[in-house]
């Protein structure tokens, strides 16, 4: 097996593990949309990183983050409707971030593979990258578990049962920030949520505890990787689309189980 | 609580959590305005009012939830609260049964578990998922996790909607039952004081303000409550009222 790919497969089943685990609470918290936000701006946190002459994926998380804690205080005003609020920030962190690049033309930034991702070209650095930012997410994760899926089911009962609502929910922006900087690495910005998605609707019909599930989620996201880069390779179709087409083949199987139970 | 006070020492000091003059608005809409109202130790007291009289909007100020715009808000230092909210739903996508729901209390035991589901009356459902549950399984199982913290007060929000006359009237038994054996305070919620009255020792009707409190054989027969119920809130609804309702 050339290098590349090798790279490619350990960063790819890195990433999708901590997408898996990550995604199950953006589908459990309607959170799509949110995810797609966050994956626009970080073009911006790209052209950022450039014109600042700081690491790119330090820019990525800087912007995502700002935008996200922007996200819950702009939410608690509730001036506008939640998704025209979203629709606002993606499209106009996009736009900026488009604009911004046009300026660094100079330096020739490959928009193509900000924006679908290129995971044959990751380097033994990115492979760094992605797997201490993947064991902080993860750590991260494990340690706010509880008070996540609490706050999921019933954020009142969560808040007088002691939860720090408030804190906990920054916490998790600042996890998802960190997860869609590592992500779009590998498929790509206008891809990313549906690694964190696909994999974990399709984890749904085999699960009966979260947990279960954010595990489930994590093993059909790598097996997407893995077999969305073979075919990559073996049809010489471009790698993060074909990884969103393996997710997919695996969550069209999954609902053509028949369901393990019936709770 | 503050242990070790006197008996004599009652009344305010008591109070497991008692407001004062409680204004909420929301935008331009005043929810509720010069609101007092407490519950003490051992004591069922039951909020009733039409919808949207600001019901759900003063228990959530009273558990500290919603901040009050004017007023005070006052639960006894340390107190442990236990509440059921109006409704639970959970999505679908997330998988959640009943064992897994109430170890969320913060206890894992699982004969204490099986104990909150036994002391409520629903012991065959812990293995169910929470969506599944019928809307009265869900009351219960509510209660259930609101009771395994061991509260000094217990909120219920419409503990009784969407349950048939039948399992009301099992609920109200059941919500006595654990007054008498633990001696917590209990706060109702209610929209309709006919099967309430039997379980509880006083009553706040509400709208927007309260219109009248009392005992519930007292407040049944108050214009205040017959206007706002209509005539076929009370058992003899001989009564017309002058009182229309704008205070400010």
């Amino acid at each position: 097996m050339p290098d590349f790919v090798l790279y490619a497969l350990v960063a790819g089943v890195g990433v999708a593990i901590v997408m898996g685990a990550t995604g199950v609470f953006v589908v459990w918290r309607r959170m799509a949309y949110f995810g797609d936000t966050l994956a626009h701006s970080a073009l911006l946190g790209v052209a950022l990183g450039f014109l600042l002459g700081i690491d790119v994926n330090i820019g990525i998380v800087c912007v995502c983050l700002a935008i996200a804690i922007g996200m819950v205080f702009l939410r608690s005003q509730r001036h506008l409707a939640e998704d025209t609020l979203l629709g606002i920030l993606a499209h106009s962190s996009l736009a900026l971030g488009l604009v911004t690049v046009s300026f660094l033309s100079a330096l020739r930034v490959d928009l193509m593979s900000y924006l679908f991702g290129d995971i044959l070209a990751v380097s033994a650095y990115d492979i760094g990258w992605v797997y201490a930012g993947g064991t902080l997410a993860l750590v991260a994760l494990g340690w706010m578990w509880h008070d996540l899926v609490a706050i999921t089911v019933h954020e009142d009962i969560a808040r007088i049962e002691g939860v720090k609502v408030m804190r906990v929910q920054i916490a998790f922006m600042t996890l998802f920030a960190l997860v869609i900087a590592m992500a779009m690495k590998i498929v790509g910005i206008l891809l990313v949520t549906a690694l964190l998605i696909i994999p974990a609707a399709a984890a749904r019909r085999f699960a009966r505890t979260p947990e279960q599930m954010a595990v489930f989620a994590a093993a059909a996201g790598a097996l997407a990787v893995v077999l969305g880069l073979q075919g990559s390779l073996l049809w010489d179709i471009p790698s993060g689309p074909a990884i969103v087409v393996a997710a997919a083949l695996i969550y069209a199987a999954s609902i053509s189980f028949p369901a393990l139970h019936r709770g | 609580m503050p242990d070790g006070l006197p008996p004599a020492a009652t009344g305010e000091a008591a109070a497991l959590v008692s407001a004062r003059g409680i204004t909420v608005r929301m935008g331009r809409r005043t929810v509720l305005e010069n609101v007092d109202i407490s519950v003490r130790r051992s004591e069922i007291v039951t909020l009733i009012g039409p919808n949207g009289s600001g019901k759900t909007t003063l228990v959530r100020t009273l558990l500290g939830l919603q901040k009050p715009d004017t007023g005070t808000v006052a639960p006894a230092p340390g107190i442990r609260i236990g509440y059921a909210p109006q409704q639970v739903s959970v999505d679908r996508t997330l998988p959640l049964d009943v064992r897994r729901f109430l170890e969320m209390s913060g206890s894992r035991d699982p004969e204490r578990l099986a104990g909150a589901l036994r002391e409520v009356g629903a012991e065959d459902v812990m293995r169910r998922e929470i969506r599944l549950l019928s809307g009265g399984e869900l009351k219960r199982v509510l209660l259930a996790r609101a009771l395994l913290r061991d509260p000094e007060l217990l909120v219920l929000d419409e503990p009784t909607a969407n349950v048939d006359v039948h399992g009301q009237i099992e609920f109200y038994e059941l919500i006595r039952r654990i007054r008498d054996e633990r001696g917590c305070g209990i706060l109702l919620v209610s929209h309709d004081l006919h099967l309430v009255m039997s379980a509880t020792d006083r009553v706040f009707c509400l709208n927007g303000h309260i219109c009248c409190s009392g005992r519930p054989e007292d407040v049944s027969t108050d214009p205040a409550y017959l206007e706002l119920f209509g005539d076929g809130a009370a058992t003899v609804a001989v009564y017309t009222h002058a009182h229309d309702h704008h205070h400010a």
